[in-house]
């Protein structure tokens, strides 16, 4: 049922990148066109919206997307913030983006230490972002995680910060599954168009492949917001 | 010493040096070769090896390369599988990996392979790099790797060094399989107190492709080019050779022990990731005639197999092999198991086009040697010719030993020990306690704690994996077509009596397949035995294979390939005879897959297809309950398992089955708490007039499956069981309104209480 709304939205594919063929297949399902962006090019050919998607970007060595913030895509991606151009970064995307300065702070080793796949509930916190308003306030949703280093770390201030500015997207509920601070599985940037998770919901966008389809939304509400601009 | 301190160039043992020097004394018994195996390498070459040859026949000719002990007995495959059983066949047993045709154009190939000794000397680079190979072999058929599964098997769950292995192996399988972005789908987590010094990691890959893009490996053509791409050669993972640098040639400058060499291989996942999006890009732009991976003993195995499988002969110049360490000699390099390479014969024209590929992913690619019209190997290191062989000397022509075969007269008085003088329970209190003890038991409990640290979810074609029976793959996103595979194998049956232990770990993986509502289609296998040099071992290694073979025979599915690991023993005592089975099936649409959890549909009706006996032989009841293991194993029937998955296929076509999950180990009990706890809804049982509860809550008939089926599909599917003359008892309902599992006169079991007992123990052991 996908419905053409003219909107691209890019995708990038750095070396080690795992999940770009699921981000492009949850953009398509939600009715745009899922553009492949190359880490390696100074190009994201005129897109009107970016999904950093979830893997090992050039092996996470160093650190989880340390490398990745070097390539040139994310030079220009960054420019192109400054520009108003929404991004999502999923996983490994959330964590390139926090290395690269749209996103205040990290991602640490996860509480358990083990890498942690499971089917997750989120509570919807702010439903006015660019990647959220598909979403009613203090909604739960089942959106799998799947990651070694998603414990969402900040100090104090920039968590209080995050907290009474409503830039804390999603929370955990049921459960934690790597001791991120106050339970924070996603945050945005003060305006709202940059969204960083560490939950997969291009992983929850059909029933048949994931637990549930409610990671849809967060498309479908770049779209609205993309159509409506 | 260091390496930075060894001479720069260090004369390398040549041909030519091997000619003058006949009488020179060489470690061949120290590499693993026999006397009279010595004397056939220089009898085939009229003169005695080189230092590098020595080390290629030495690898290539172990038990691991040659199938020297196995190969008279894997014949059997060979001859009973029938011209109708092939007819799906596109690639079997002697290729990387067996390839079928599942129709609209598509292909699958799959494969499974051990790494067990590497995994319990080093637990995570040990499984990590099983996992490497195996997806290697997939590639090397022109494949994309989709998806993974793993049998495990460990000592005692509760023993100390189980937990130093365990999680190594676990975050290992985890850590690269993660990286790879190839969803986990399957697998085993198994303990025994036979594993304890001798864990099996054996691993399964599959791999799509479109049926006209086969890539077999095959280097002909005079002219055309051998690139060498992937990782740099280093001096990890030589294993034979380690003996080899720590000996002293007369005249060997390097001296003796310089180096101390990892004989466990150190993997990189994020370098494979890479080299397998770079093959498919290389393979979908046609710039490959021929490839192989590099893997037990890395380039001697690659070039002779390569060369082997072509027409003509070959010449490799090693200078030319990146390194990443100082001073390796000739053996060094062609023995070295350096991790994520492969081997790639290209046109001449196309080695531009080919180079550009690995450019644009950053993969370091080399022209190291090229096809010749000539009839040998030969390998060049600066203007030495160190290699002069006729290839398949050594990839096909290796030894052959026709082993002692004896049954153990042991195997008696295990028959005899029968189960049926066990004490049972016998009041509803013994029985409720019974099954609660059983689900939290270490071979029946969850095995989330396993399964969470992989990922299954990757690329986004998983419709289902653990903890269903069998995991199910979407191939083509338009069609609906999918896959489904399963591994299994219940060794302590095999120890009761391997020739129907094997036929009943085939039946199992068969009807795991089945039950996700897929047409099984191939088999392929990992055999882990104790040692060939044991007659009884080989006994049992002969009754399996003639088991499987003789039971694919009666399914109608061949199979396509498999792995042969011996030697799998601390001092005189083997493990159980672990015949590991895979089966693939195919399903026309995967919207259709059967799900395991009932309670889908409102108001299910509970049925039990086929018949339930007093078999206790090898049981799970038996070990966990008393210990014991004697007996006969369960009676398999093969015709009735084909039955069954006829009869479960056209309930997934038609819409009658909600749910479906299989009897095994642990019997009715265990799939009764696994199905209500996976669909988190109780259930209802009412079991049948006189039935001795005991023997149909945990005896391990095979041929069993329990489905859920909606009360409006329930007259419908009974009637084509009877028409089909397949055994269907009614035993129950699903009731979503239940928060328990109520067994009429045994027990009423909260799930809370089930999911404790049942998800406590492994993070209880493991955490």
């Amino acid at each position: 049922m996908t419905v053409a709304t003219g909107a691209r939205i890019g995708v990038v594919t750095f070396p080690g990148t795992l999940d770009d063929v699921d981000a492009q297949r949850a953009v398509r399902r939600a009715g745009a066109e899922p553009v492949a962006l190359w880490h390696g090019d100074h190009d994201l050919q005129g897109v009107d919206a970016v999904v950093v998607p979830g893997g090992f970007s050039y092996g996470d060595y160093l650190r989880c997307g340390a490398i990745a913030k070097y390539s040139p895509v994310m030079t220009e991606l960054v420019l192109a913030t400054g520009r108003g151009l929404p991004v999502l970064g999923i996983c490994n995307g959330f964590q390139v983006l926090c290395e690269s300065g749209l996103l205040p702070g990290a991602l640490t080793r996860n509480a358990g230490l083990h890498y942690v796949c499971r089917d997750q509930w989120l509570r919807a916190e702010n439903t006015t972002s660019t990647w959220s308003t598909r979403y009613e306030p203090g909604a739960e949703v089942l959106i799998p995680v799947k990651h070694g280093e998603g414990s969402y770390v900040a100090d104090e201030d920039t968590l209080d910060e995050l907290e009474s500015s409503g830039r804390v997207l999603f929370r955990y509920v049921g459960g934690n599954p790597n001791g991120s601070r106050r339970d924070i599985a996603g945050i945005t940037d003060t305006a709202g168009r940059v969204a960083g998770l560490m939950p997969h919901p291009e992983h929850a966008v059909d029933p048949l492949t994931g637990p549930t389809d409610d990671g849809l939304g967060m498309f479908l509400s770049a779209l609205d917001a993309l159509v409506t601009a | 010493m260091t390496h930075s301190d060894l001479p720069e160039t260090v004369r390398p043992d040549s041909v030519e040096h091997a000619r003058e020097t006949p009488e020179l004394a060489q470690p061949h018994r120290e590499l693993g070769l026999a006397e009279d195996e010595y004397q056939r390498i220089r009898d085939i070459l009229g003169r005695r090896p080189t230092e590098a040859e020595l080390a290629m026949y030495s690898v290539m000719w172990s038990e691991h390369c040659s199938y020297k002990s196995s190969k008279p007995h894997l014949k059997y495959f060979g001859t009973t599988t029938t011209p109708e059983m092939r007819s799906k066949m596109l690639a079997g047993i002697g290729e990387n990996a067996g390839v079928v045709d599942i129709g609209d154009g598509w292909a699958v190939t799959f494969k499974l392979e051990s790494h067990n000794h590497p995994s319990y000397v080093e637990p995570y680079q040990g499984a990590a790099t099983g996992v490497g190979g195996i997806v290697r072999d997939i590639m090397a058929m022109g494949a994309r790797p989709v998806a993974v599964a793993d049998p495990l098997r460990f000592g005692p769950a509760d023993a100390p060094d189980t937990r130093r292995v365990l999680p190594g192996v676990v975050a290992g399988v985890g850590g690269y399989g993660n990286c790879l972005g190839l969803p986990n789908i399957g697998g085993e987590v198994v303990f025994d107190e036979s594993y304890a010094s001798n864990p099996l990691v054996n691993a399964m890959c599959v791999g799509v492709l479109p049926s006209q893009d086969l890539h077999l490996a095959h280097a002909s053509g005079t002219g055309n080019k051998l690139v060498l791409f992937g990782a740099r050669t280093g001096l990890d993972g030589i294993g034979g050779v380690s003996v080899l640098a720590s000996e002293t040639f007369e005249g060997d400058e390097s001296g003796g022990g310089h180096k101390k060499l990892p004989s466990v291989q150190v993997g990189d996942p994020f370098t494979e990731k890479v080299l397998i999006e770079c093959c498919r890009e290389l393979y979908g732009a046609g710039l490959v005639l021929g490839i192989q991976d590099l893997g037990g003993a890395g380039l001697s195995c690659a070039t002779s197999e390569l060369a082997s499988a072509g027409d003509g002969g070959m010449r490799v110049d090693l200078d030319e092999v990146p390194l990443r360490a100082s001073g390796m000699n000739a053996a060094e390099i062609l023995s070295s198991e350096s991790q994520e390479r492969m081997c790639a014969v290209v046109r001449p024209g196309d080695v531009e086009a080919f180079m550009k590929v690995c450019a644009k992913w950053d993969v370091p690619a080399t022209v190291i040697g090229e096809v010749t019209d000539g009839e040998n190997l030969e390998i060049y290191s600066g203007d030495e010719l160190v290699v002069d062989v006729p290839p398949r000397t050594v990839a096909h022509e290796g030894p052959v030993y026709d082993r002692p075969v004896e049954r153990p007269a042991e195997q008696d008085l295990i028959a005899a020990d029968n189960p049926n003088t066990l004490e049972r329970p016998e009041t509803p209190e013994q029985l409720r306690a019974t099954l609660l003890r059983m689900t939290a038991s270490p071979n029946l409990a969850s095995r989330e704690w396993v399964t969470s640290q992989y990922d299954r979810y990757v690329r986004g074609n998983t419709v289902l994996a653990q903890p269903s029976d069998g995991g199910v793959l979407r191939v083509d996103e338009d069609s609906g077509r999918g896959i489904a595979v399963a591994t299994d194998c219940n060794a302590r049956y095999t120890r009761l009596d391997p020739y129907e232990g094997a036929r009943l770990a085939l039946a199992e993986a068969y009807r795991n397949v089945a039950v996700t509502g897929a047409t099984p289609m191939a088999v392929t296998n990992c055999l882990n035995f104790g040692s060939p040099e044991d007659p009884g071992v080989m006994w049992q290694f002969q009754q399996a294979v003639r088991g499987l073979a003789d039971g694919c025979v009666e399914l109608g599915i061949p199979v396509t390939g498999g792995n042969v690991s011996f030697y799998n023993q601390t001092g005189a005592k083997p493990i159980l005879p672990t015949p590991v089975v895979g089966v693939l099936g195919t399903i026309d649409d995967v919207t259709r897959r059967i799900p395991t959890g009932v309670g889908e549909e409102a108001g299910e009706t509970l049925l039990l297809l086929g018949e339930t006996g007093e078999e206790f032989g090898g049981s799970e009841w038996a070990r966990a309950e008393h210990d014991h293991l004697g007996g006969k194993p369960p009676q398999v029937d093969l015709a009735r398992e084909r039955l069954l998955a006829e009869v479960l296929r056209t309930g997934s076509r038609d819409g009658m089955v909600s749910a479906a999950h299989d009897l095994s180990e642990g019997g009715l009990a265990q799939t009764l708490v696994e199905t209500t706890l996976i669909g988190e809804c109780g259930a209802r049982v009412v079991l049948p007039e006189g039935a001795d509860p005991f023997v149909w809550l945990f005896s391990e008939s095979a041929g069993r499956v329990l489905v859920a089926v909606p009360r409006s599909e329930e007259l419908r599917f009974t009637e084509m069981c009877v028409a089909r003359e397949l055994p269907c008892t009614k035993i129950g309902v699903v009731d979503a309104e239940s928060e328990s599992l109520e067994i009429q006169d045994v027990a009423d079991i909260p799930l809370t209480e089930l999911r404790e007992a049942w998800e406590g123990t492994f993070p209880r052991l493991f955490d």
